[in-house]
C-alpha cells in the first residue's frame, strides 16, 4: 500500500498546456501515472499527451472521474484553481506554484472550511515537490528514478531535500512508500501531522522520515502529536541551523520570526518528545536505517 | 519588503488611521522647509532606515527651533546609523522624516501579523507602548490582548470596540482608536502586509489617537498585485549583493562566512550551509540558482559568490532533478572559465545523469574538487579552506 495516491487514482492536471503543466504531465503518464484529464479554461475539446482538455474542472470530473488534481497555474491564478477544484468535488489538490500570496492561502483554507469534514478535499502544497507512491504512481515535478518502492514514508517541506533523502536511502537498499513535500510556504495545505495520520494507517509503512525546516510551528505540533500517538519509528531533521533571524532563506516560510522558529530551538522540541534526529542532513539514510534495525 | 516609516505612516492615513502631520526630507535645507511648513514649535527628525530601535540610536532627534531642525537633519544624513537591530554595519540614512511633535499622555501598541498556526491575522493590543512587544511579553503578559480575524469578514468593529474598551480609552477617545485600528486593518489586508506594528499609538491630551511610529512588512509573493509598494522600495536598505542577485531572480543572503555556496533548491541550500558548520567551516552565503541552474544562471551565481571579498572556497552542491548533471557540469566549466575563479572549487554532482556530469568535469582541464556525497562535499571544501587561510 502506499498513502494518497497508487496506480488506480484518477488524475487531472490543471494547467496541462502551460510549458511547465505539459512536460510535467508528460513525465507523468511516462511513470505510470494514471493521468485523465486536463483542465485549461479556453482549450476544451483539445488533448495533449493523448489526454482529453476540458475547460472546467467540473466538467472534467463528471467526464472522466477524476479524484484528484494537480495545479501548475501562475501564482495570480493559483488560489482560484484550488477552489475550483475543490468545489468541483476533487478530493486530493496537489499545488506546485511556488509564489502564492499569503493572504490567497489564508482564503483557500477558509474556503474548504465550507465543507463537512468528511467531504473536504486534502491539500499537498503549494511550492512543493509533489507526491510519490514509487512503482506505482507520482503526482509532481520529482526525478522518479531517485525514488525505491519500499516501506520508509517521508514528508519533507523542502523538494531538492526530499530528493537528496530518498537517493541516500536507496543507495541503502532503502524504499519508499510514499512521499509527499508539503512545500515550503508560510501556510500549507497541509501539514507534517495531516500525512502521519495517514501514514500511521499504511500497514505498508514501516518507518517515517520528516524534514523540517526554519520558520512555523509545524514541526514541533509534529513531535507532540508523535509521542502521544505514533506507533512507528520516526526520524526528524530540521534544515537551517546557520540561517539568521529576519531573513527568508528562499522558500517564503522560511524565515525565523518568532520563538520555536530556529532549527536549534525546532531540533531540541523533537528530541524532547522521543524522536530520534538525524545528527545532519549527510545522515538521513543511516538514521532511518538505524531505527529499522532497532525496530 | 521592508518600506520606511513615513511610507507606511502614508498608507496608513489613507486608510484612515490618524498620524501626526510630517514631511520626508533629503537634505537639511528641505528638512527646515517642511519644519516651516509644518508650523508649530517642536518638530522631531527621524532617521528613515529599515529598522527599528532608532531612538536610542540616537536616530529621533527633537527641535525646538529650525536651527536645531537643520542640525539634526545634517546630523543624520549621510551617516549609517547603527541600532540593536541593524546589524554592526548599520544601515544608510538618506532621509529623515520631520514631523510636528505634541505632547501625548499615554503610549499604546497595536500590532498586526500573519499568524502561520491559526492562518489567520492576529490583532495585539497593550497599554504598555513604546516597548518592544517582546519585552511585555516577558514583563506583563496579561498586558497583551489579542484578537484573531475570521478571514470570511475581516476584522469586524465590536473587535476594535473592545479592544479599545480594554485599553482603558474614554469614550471620544475609543471612537477614534476603534477607527484607527479598523483603518490600520484595512491597510493590512489591502496592501498584502505580512507585519504591521504602530508603536506607539498616541493618545495627546484632547483625546486624539495617533499613529506615531510605524513599521511594515509585505509579502513578496503579493508584490505583483501591488505596485505602490513595489514603487516604495529603497534599494540602498539592503544589501547590495542581494539586490543585485534579484535582479538575476537568485535568492542570495550574504552571510559573514569563508565558504561560498551554488546549490539548487532552498532546502538543500540551507542543508549544505549546515553540513559545512558541521564540517567545521563557515558558509559565506544561501544561494539557490532554482530548479532550472541553467549555464547562464551558474556563471551569474559564481560572479555573485565571488564578489564577496570573504569568500576562499567554493561549493556547488546541485542534485539535478529534470535538470541533467552535464548541462550543469557544462555550465560550471563554462562559468569558471568565464571568471577566472582562482579559488579552490569543490562540486558534488547528483541526481539525473551524474556519470556523463562528472566525466565532463574531470576532462575539462579546470581546476575542480570532484564530490560523491553532501557530506564528502563539506569536507572537502572545509579542508580546502584550511590549507588557503
Amino acid at each position: 500500500m502506499s498513502i494518497l495516491i497508487d496506480e488506480k487514482t484518477p488524475i487531472l492536471v490543471q494547467g496541462i498546456t502551460g510549458d511547465k503543466g505539459s512536460f510535467h504531465a508528460k513525465e507523468m503518464i511516462d511513470y505510470g501515472t494514471n493521468v485523465v484529464a486536463g483542465v485549461t479554461p479556453g482549450k476544451g475539446g483539445k488533448t495533449v499527451h493523448g489526454v482529453p482538455i476540458f475547460d472546467t474542472v467540473r466538467e472534467a470530473v463528471k467526464q472522466t472521474g477524476a479524484t484528484t488534481s494537480i495545479t501548475f497555474v501562475a501564482p495570480p491564478y493559483a488560489a482560484d484553481a484550488i477552489m475550483e477544484a475543490a468545489d468541483a468535488g476533487i478530493r486530493l489538490i496537489c499545488s506546485i506554484t511556488d509564489g502564492i500570496p499569503a493572504q490567497d492561502m489564508m482564503r483557500v483554507k477558509r474556503y474548504f472550511l465550507r465543507y463537512p469534514r468528511e467531504k473536504r478535499p486534502t491539500m499537498v502544497g503549494p511550492n512543493c515537490a509533489g507526491i510519490i507512491s514509487p512503482g506505482k504512481a507520482m503526482l509532481g515535478i520529482m526525478p522518479g528514478h531517485i525514488y525505491k518502492q519500499g516501506n520508509v514514508g517521508l514528508i519533507s517541506r523542502s523538494g531538492t531535500l526530499g530528493y537528496e533523502a530518498a537517493s541516500q536511502l536507496k543507495e541503502l537498499g532503502l524504499g519508499i512508500s510514499t512521499s509527499v513535500g508539503i512545500g515550503g510556504d508560510p501556510i500549507n495545505g497541509s501539514s507534517f501531522l495531516d500525512h502521519l495520520v495517514l501514514f500511521d494507517q499504511d500497514p505498508e509503512t514501516e518507518a517515517v522520515l520528516i524534514i523540517g525546516e526554519i520558520g512555523g510551528p509545524q514541526e514541533a505540533e509534529a513531535a507532540a502529536w508523535i509521542k502521544e500517538n505514533f506507533s512507528k519509528p520516526v526520524v526528524g531533521f530540521v534544515a537551517g541551523l546557520t540561517a539568521p533571524k529576519g531573513r527568508r532563506m528562499g522558500h517564503a516560510g522560511a524565515i525565523i520570526s518568532a520563538t520555536g522558529d530556529s532549527a536549534a530551538e525546532k531540533t531540541e522540541i523533537m528530541k524532547s518528545y522521543g524522536l530520534a534526529v538525524a545528527p545532519s542532513p549527510a545522515e538521513f539514510g543511516s538514521a532511518v536505517a538505524a531505527v529499522l534495525k532497532r525496530a | 519588503m521592508d518600506v520606511h516609516e513615513y511610507q507606511a505612516k502614508e498608507l496608513l492615513a489613507s486608510c484612515g488611521v490618524a498620524v501626526p502631520p510630517g514631511t520626508v526630507a533629503f537634505s537639511p535645507d528641505q528638512a527646515v522647509y517642511a519644519a516651516t511648513e509644518l508650523g508649530g514649535s517642536h518638530w522631531v527628525v527621524k532617521a528613515q532606515i529599515h529598522a527599528g530601535a532608532r531612538g536610542k540610536a540616537g536616530g529621533i532627534k527633537l527641535c525646538r527651533t529650525y536651527h536645531e531642525v537643520q542640525q539634526a537633519a545634517r546630523e543624520l544624513l549621510g551617516k549609517r546609523l547603527v541600532t540593536k537591530q541593524t546589524g554592526p554595519e548599520g544601515k544608510p540614512v538618506q532621509r529623515v522624516y520631520v514631523e510636528l511633535a505634541d505632547p501625548y499622555e499615554r503610549e499604546l501598541y497595536l500590532g498586526f501579523v500573519l499568524d502561520r498556526k491559526l492562518e489567520r491575522v492576529r490583532v495585539i493590543a497593550s497599554k504598555h507602548g513604546g516597548m518592544e512587544i517582546e519585552e511585555i511579553a516577558k514583563t506583563d503578559p496579561d498586558a497583551i490582548l489579542q484578537v484573531i480575524v475570521e478571514p470570511a469578514v475581516g476584522l469586524l468593529p465590536f473587535q476594535a470596540r473592545e479592544l479599545a474598551f480594554q485599553l482603558g480609552l474614554n469614550l471620544k477617545q475609543v471612537s477614534r482608536a476603534v477607527q484607527s485600528i479598523l483603518g490600520a486593518y484595512r491597510a493590512f489586508r489591502d496592501n498584502d502586509a505580512t507585519m504591521l506594528e504602530i508603536n506607539p499609538l498616541v493618545v495627546t491630551k484632547d483625546d486624539k489617537v495617533l499613529a506615531l511610529d510605524a513599521k511594515m512588512s509585505f509579502d513578496d509573493n503579493a508584490l505583483f498585485r501591488r505596485r505602490n509598494i513595489v514603487d516604495m522600495n529603497d534599494p540602498s536598505q539592503s544589501d547590495p549583493r542581494e539586490a543585485q542577485a534579484l535582479e538575476h531572480a537568485l535568492n542570495y543572503i550574504g552571510l559573514d562566512g569563508e565558504i561560498g555556496c551554488i546549490v539548487n533548491g532552498a532546502g538543500l541550500a540551507m542543508a549544505t550551509m549546515d553540513m559545512i558548520k558541521h564540517a567545521g567551516g563557515n558558509p559565506a552565503n544561501f544561494l539557490d540558482v532554482g530548479g532550472g541552474a541553467s549555464a547562464e544562471r551558474v556563471a551569474t551565481a559564481f560572479r555573485l559568490v565571488l564578489s564577496d571579498a570573504n569568500v576562499k572556497v567554493v561549493l556547488v552542491n546541485i542534485f539535478a532533478g529534470i535538470n541533467r548533471c552535464d548541462w550543469v557540469a557544462q555550465g560550471v566549466i563554462d562559468a569558471v572559465k568565464a571568471t577566472n575563479i582562482t579559488a579552490p572549487l569543490v562540486v558534488r554532482l547528483a541526481g539525473t545523469n551524474v556519470e556523463a556530469g562528472r566525466k565532463l568535469l574531470d576532462e575539462s582541464g579546470i581546476n575542480v574538487i570532484t564530490a560523491d556525497s553532501l557530506a564528502d562535499a563539506a569536507q572537502k571544501a572545509v579542508a580546502a579552506w584550511r590549507s588557503v587561510k
